[in-house]
């Protein structure tokens, strides 16, 4: 198992951090009732509760938000593995777009003996 | 459930992405492959490897625009209290507040880049780094105020524009979410802007005064042309935009928009060259913009001054924040 495929702080391996008790908090926010939660960005904060703060005054005045996630960024497990992710194999059976019956289909009509039904037609 | 970690690789080292920029990559290589990647267009995040070169000038062009931002707010907040209807003043105390906001994101994407925001902090109150050009004049009347919101917000957000797609993923994502913000304060200065045009004569002349004195510096905003290969901004895709292209963009839009009020631009060379396809000008005062960016402006050093003071004023702040027991995790 190479172990470069799951690390737990993400930005930390290669930023200093600044003061000592301050940690970043990434921060979802939700546009509409119903909506994926999107990244918004980060905040820095020293405990959630000043995070969640921060997150509303930065992520939320405007009204552009119905519901904020802030996580703290050390808890967030990641996984960029291209081995995992994009493997360099067929996996066209698995999109509606890797099954081309044209041909097929005109065999099949033709042998069946009728014609293609017309569009929106059932 | 079969731990997907626990799968062997199947690509082989040098196809892996994220390998191409592994510590065990020679130095040259691991260049030339981030160097490929951004010339195809390919987006950086804070926890890549990236050429310390990279990492300096993202930070020095994003630290730049987060000092502008705060420092941004200054000459507006001068008329937060003579604001002429309360209306009016609400719509300017959240402009300040939304340009606060974007200094807190833009130093926050600086952070995670490596450099604290105390430092830069003290980097800006001890002139180490600037901050733009337009944040140094004085606002004399309220026409400034519609102007400032108006057209330095518009040649500003042409610029932001751009920004969008800058190679450093999380500088683009902030810019989405800044020139969201920005359309706003346009509309608010141009309502200013259109309403001041459709007053008396003294509030006619009170606009064109202003614009008078704007134009300058509106047009020394995005700075000397440079050739597009001694760009490192450019070539590194952090910025897609040439300043002589911001500033073309910025005439083409604004410049009909500006006549169409019956106000007159302070340039009699100003006009449009059909055969070269380009807005022809007065060449901008470069020295002017020299001497105003190294804080020799007329309200450099009392902009500094005041944020020096308030820094003083809101030590007990931080220091409580900072003071503060982290939370174990």
């Amino acid at each position: 198992m190479a172990d470069h495929t799951a690390r737990t702080q993400p930005a930390e391996t290669q930023t200093a951090q600044p003061a000592v008790n301050l940690e970043p908090y990434e921060v979802f926010r939700q546009e509409k009732d119903g909506d994926p939660m999107r990244h918004g960005g980060s905040v820095l904060a020293p405990d959630p509760t000043l995070a969640v703060h921060y997150a509303r005054e930065l992520y939320g005045r405007r009204q552009e938000s119905v519901r904020l996630w802030v996580v703290r960024r050390g808890d967030i497990h990641l996984l960029e593995d291209p081995d995992l992710l994009q493997p360099p194999l067929d996996r066209s059976f698995k999109k509606p777009g890797g099954y081309v019956m044209r041909q097929k289909l005109e065999a099949a009509r033709e042998r069946a003996g009728q014609a293609k039904p017309k569009a929106r037609e059932r | 459930m079969t731990d997907p970690l626990a799968l062997a690789p199947i690509l082989p080292e040098q196809e892996r992405r994220r390998l191409r920029f592994s510590d065990d990559v020679p130095q040259d290589e691991r260049h030339r492959n981030f160097e490929a990647h951004i010339v195809a267009g390919g987006k950086v995040e804070p926890d890549d490897w990236m050429p310390d070169e990279y990492r300096q000038e993202v930070l020095r062009f994003v630290e730049m625009h987060a000092n502008s931002e705060l420092m941004g707010v200054l000459p507006e907040r001068d008329w937060l209290l003579r604001a002429p209807t309360l209306k009016r003043k609400l719509a300017l105390t959240a402009k300040v507040q939304d340009e606060v906001g974007h200094a807190q994101l833009l130093y926050r994407v600086a952070e995670d880049l490596g450099k604290p925001r105390e430092a830069m902090f003290d980097d800006l109150l001890a002139g180490k780094t600037k901050f733009h050009n337009v944040f140094h004049y004085p606002t004399r009347s309220w026409a400034d105020v519609g102007i400032i919101a108006w057209l330095v917000d518009a040649a500003a957000i042409v610029a932001q524009q751009a920004l969008r797609d800058s190679s450093y993923g999380p500088y683009a994502r902030t810019m989405r979410k800044i020139c969201w913000e920005e359309s706003v304060h346009i509309m608010h200065g141009r309502d200013v802007v259109v309403t001041l045009v459709t007053g008396t004569p003294a509030q006619r002349a009170m606009v064109q005064e202003a614009l008078d004195r704007w134009w300058g510096p509106l047009m020394q905003m995005h700075g000397p042309r440079t050739p597009r290969e001694k760009d490192r901004d450019l070539h590194w895709r952090i910025k897609a935009k040439s300043s002589e292209e911001l500033r073309q963009e910025f005439l083409t839009i604004y410049v009909p928009r500006i006549r169409e009020l019956g106000l007159h631009i302070p340039d009699s060379e100003l006009r449009f060259d059909q055969v070269a396809g380009q807005w022809r000008y007065t060449e901008p005062d470069w020295d002017e913009l020299r001497t105003v960016v190294t804080n020799h402006g007329p309200m450099s050093q009392e902009r500094l001054a005041f944020r020096r003071l308030n820094r003083e004023e809101t030590r007990w702040v931080r220091e409580t924040i900072l003071g503060s027991p982290r939370v174990a995790a």
